[in-house]
């Protein structure tokens, strides 16, 4: 017999998810927390490292915003699947999030893309 | 499944099998993703677009800002803390935690006030040029947000002082904390964009 069914009011009592699971402990927050420091941290070193000049600037400027792009993603999907606790709960909670922010990223890639080609055309360069 | 996470979900029995109230604040929140990226989207097609200043490169301060990222980064740390003490019946836990987030999200805030008291001072308005109308528009909006959160969970952590937060209730606070990580990622987006590509 399952822990669950032990209980009088266990989750398939209450008409639960079973997908449901307990969050994360204390330690694996602070972790995460810590790596979230550490990335924002990373951020703004590239960031003064491309504006010092010299060497580095030659080598991270050109690439700063894909790497900015890449550290703003993951701190992120930390934040969205530990401390949101999408990585444990029910895959709807998942879906109302990410369908909505493949929309929102849509969004703003075809305004950008809209933009870009009404100030090209508006230059007449096409 | 532990006791305190079973004891949580004690509801009405739905035909998703989940908290109605859980499914309704990530519906929130899934519509606050296209409120911001509307915003957002805003911003960057805006972007070097001034026909005179002040510029992003010429006022924007970096340091400053690095400090309230922190403090936010920080927040969602303590108010994931906070829920874990809750649904386990630590109060201290709980009420510790909370305090500290609270205090790291006024911090943030007033860190919005000074920064944007400065800007004025420095000559930047909203109606100075397209910068200042969807810097003042983007990040107003998500520090009325961060306020907005911060009133949430002042309400949670007197809810939690008068002692009416057992493990049974600890979803009161697990949505204003799933309210106060979403501010969170999206600031996540908001200091690169606007600060670190200026």
């Amino acid at each position: 017999m399952s822990a669950h069914a032990t209980h009088p009011h266990g989750p398939e009592a209450e008409g639960l998810d079973p997908h449901e699971h307990s969050h994360p402990g204390p330690a694996l927050y602070i972790k995460i927390g810590l790596v979230l420091f550490l990335l924002t941290a990373l951020e703004v070193g590239a960031y003064e490292l491309a504006h010092r000049g010299g060497t580095f600037e030659t080598i991270l400027k050109p690439v700063l915003v894909p790497v900015l792009l890449i550290l703003s993603a993951a701190k992120f999907a930390l934040v969205a699947m530990y401390y949101m606790h999408l990585k444990q709960d029910s895959k709807l909670f998942s879906g109302l999030f990410v369908f909505p922010l493949i929309i929102a990223a849509l969004v703003i890639v075809s305004l950008i893309v809209l933009f870009v080609y009404h100030y090209t055309y508006q230059r007449g360069m096409l | 499944m532990t006791h305190a996470h079973a004891l949580e979900h004690h509801h009405t029995p739905t035909s998703t099998g989940l908290e109605h109230r859980k499914v309704a604040i990530w519906t929130f929140i899934g519509s606050e993703c296209l409120f911001f990226a509307s915003l957002i989207s805003t911003y960057l097609v805006y972007k070097g677009k001034d026909t005179k200043g002040p510029t992003p490169d010429e006022i924007l301060q970096i340091p400053l800002v690095t400090f309230g990222t922190a403090l936010l980064l920080f927040s969602s740390l303590f108010v994931v803390l906070a829920l874990n003490g809750a649904q386990r019946g630590n109060r201290r836990a709980l009420l510790g935690w909370l305090a500290a987030t609270i205090i790291c999200g006024i911090f943030f805030v007033g860190m919005q006030v000074y920064e944007f008291q400065h800007f004025m001072h420095e000559g930047l308005k909203l109606q100075t040029n397209l910068f200042g109308a969807s810097f003042y528009t983007l990040t107003g909006f998500h520090g009325t947000h961060v306020t907005l959160g911060v009133i949430w969970l002042i309400t949670v952590f007197i809810t939690a002082v008068r002692g009416k937060l057992p493990p049974a209730k600890a979803l009161n606070l697990e949505m204003a904390a799933l309210y106060w990580h979403f501010v969170d990622v999206v600031w996540i987006v908001i200091f690169p964009v606007v600060y670190l590509m200026k």
